[in-house]
């Protein structure tokens, strides 16, 4: 009983050891609501306390929490899988939940909401339709002209587990727009298609079970807003965060469609 | 889209691809003809003898009964360089920021992200842009005046005042190759091994180790030239084979 009670007043000490020796951050946050009719963007500071293993989410929350409840920024899953809280950090485009505020020896961390999309206020904007109009440019399904005549009753057919792992690693976008933000290329020209959509259907391009030919993936990327567009910038493979092979990807895309042959 | 290919027999045409597939080939052509170009040039680093002996070379002399060789093989051979130049520099071109809010906007980027291959290619524009003017005068020059010579092009160098164009030229043509080469490699996945990302580094290394090396030639042969311009001032004009022969002359009959 005494142990107990000695273990528990050293980590009471602890914790009050680690918050003294806390450094104060301090975050310079893009703050505009389109909304609101007459207000300009302009940049609010705010401190917080770094706690342990502290993220820059975290610390959003905080602000939102005691300081300034009108503050907007997108999260859902806070672990890296909903791709909802993109912001552009100190320059970089990358994931609040997926940054340490640690990394930032400093303290001073700038936050911008990602360029390129329209804004919805604040830290938050909406990727949701660059997303949504990317798959249907795409076409992001698996097209097959017989599909209405499977026979149900017979055994689907095997994949290879070396192109189901090649899916599967493709599959992991999580749709957050870094790529794109990252992309001056796709600053430039608004039309053209970004690394996002390149992955789609290069993740398409290797399914067996889509049945598109080469030509028909050259209707939808075969030109300068496609996959020739690209100028291997490598911004989206620099900073994506969940590490998709973008470079690898799109040079395969351009080879394939380089050398799309004609029906 | 399926129904406009099969229906209307309407085909997504393949320019872009044959233009995208001429700008990367004739890049990469030209690239390597630039660094096989500099070592050639370097030649002088050895001595005025072995610059003549790879002009001769050049101009095919181990063919010709006289020893002179033919200056039009070098006319050819700038023609075809000029072309590659012209056609590749049109190919890129479409590339450029073409107003300035698309000028604003990579600058915005480069200057948010700091990231080197966004920064790279803007290099890589600025480069190729002056590469407009620089590297059309030095072709024309070449093209009017094929016979390559030492004394000619240290004269041209130093009396002709021709080095702050070559300086330029260097400095742009170095790293406008080495990062092209780079991102050719990066743009068709060439070298790319087992681990991609690994692979990159070492390409990104060789590609700054190029740059010194070929900076460092370039800028040790404007020198050299410099010099030898220098001590042939008061010459101008005069050839190093016709000295040589001179000089020949006076050894057999003096």
């Amino acid at each position: 009983m005494c142990g107990q009670a000695v273990k528990e007043k050293q980590e009471t000490q602890d914790k009050q050891d680690i918050q003294e020796r806390a450094r104060t951050l301090t975050f310079e946050i893009l703050r505009y609501n389109p909304q609101v009719k007459g207000e300009t963007p302009k940049m609010k500071t705010y401190q917080v306390k770094e706690a342990p293993g502290m993220t820059i989410f975290i610390a959003l929350n905080e602000i939102r929490e005691y300081q300034d409840p009108s503050l907007q920024f997108d999260f859902v899953c806070r672990a890296g899988i909903c791709g909802s809280c993109g912001m552009v950090i100190n320059g970089a485009p990358g994931l609040a939940c997926r940054t340490l505020t640690a990394n930032y020896p400093d303290g001073v961390i700038k936050l911008l909401p990602l360029p390129g999309f329209e804004l919805i206020g604040d830290l938050s904007v909406n990727t949701g339709k660059v997303f949504r109009a990317m798959s249907e440019r795409v076409e992001s399904w698996i097209h097959d002209k017989h599909a209405d005549n499977v026979d149900l009753d017979k055994l689907e057919e095997t994949m290879d587990p070396d192109t189901a792992d090649e899916i599967y690693e493709l599959e992991r976008c999580v749709e957050c727009g870094v790529c794109l933000a990252a992309c001056a290329t796709k600053r430039m020209r608004d039309d053209f298609l970004g690394a996002a959509g390149f992955m789609r259907l290069a993740r398409y391009a290797v399914d067996p079970r889509d049945k598109r030919s080469d030509e028909e993936f050259y209707d939808i990327i075969g030109d300068d807003d496609g996959v020739f567009g690209c100028m291997t910038l490598l911004g989206c493979e620099d900073y994506c965060p969940k590490d998709l092979p973008h470079q690898t990807r799109i040079a395969y895309l351009r080879r394939k469609m380089a050398f799309a042959k004609r029906s | 889209m399926e129904n406009l290919v099969t229906e209307t027999g309407i085909k997504k045409s393949r320019v872009p691809a044959w233009l995208d597939l001429a700008q990367s080939g004739t890049g990469l052509v030209l690239g390597i003809f630039m660094w096989v170009h500099m070592i050639l040039v370097a030649s002088v680093l050895l001595g005025v003898g072995s610059f003549n002996f790879v002009a001769k070379v050049m101009e095919l002399a181990f063919l010709s009964p006289s020893g002179r060789g033919y200056p039009i093989a070098v006319v050819f051979a700038v023609m075809g360089v000029y072309t590659l130049f012209i056609v590749h520099a049109a190919l890129g071109m479409r590339k450029f920021p073409i107003n300035y809010r698309q000028h604003k906007m990579i600058r915005n980027q480069m200057k948010m992200m700091n990231h080197s291959d966004t920064n790279l290619w803007y290099y890589q524009a600025v480069t190729g842009f002056v590469m407009f003017f620089a590297g059309s005068v030095h072709l024309f020059i070449m093209l009017t005046h094929p016979h390559i010579d030492p004394y000619i092009s240290a004269d041209r160098v130093f009396s002709s005042t021709m080095w702050p164009l070559y300086l330029v030229l260097l400095g742009c043509v170095e790293l406008h190759a080495a990062i092209g080469l780079y991102r050719l490699c990066m743009k068709w996945g060439w070298f790319i091994g087992k681990d991609a990302r690994k692979s990159r580094e070492k390409l990104q290394k060789f590609k700054k180790r190029a740059t010194v090396f070929f900076l460092t030639l370039g800028v040790l042969s404007l020198l050299v030239f410099m010099i030898i311009g220098f001590r042939h001032r008061d010459k101008v004009g005069e050839h190093y084979s016709t000295q040589r022969t001179t000089i020949e002359q006076t050894i057999i009959t003096g």
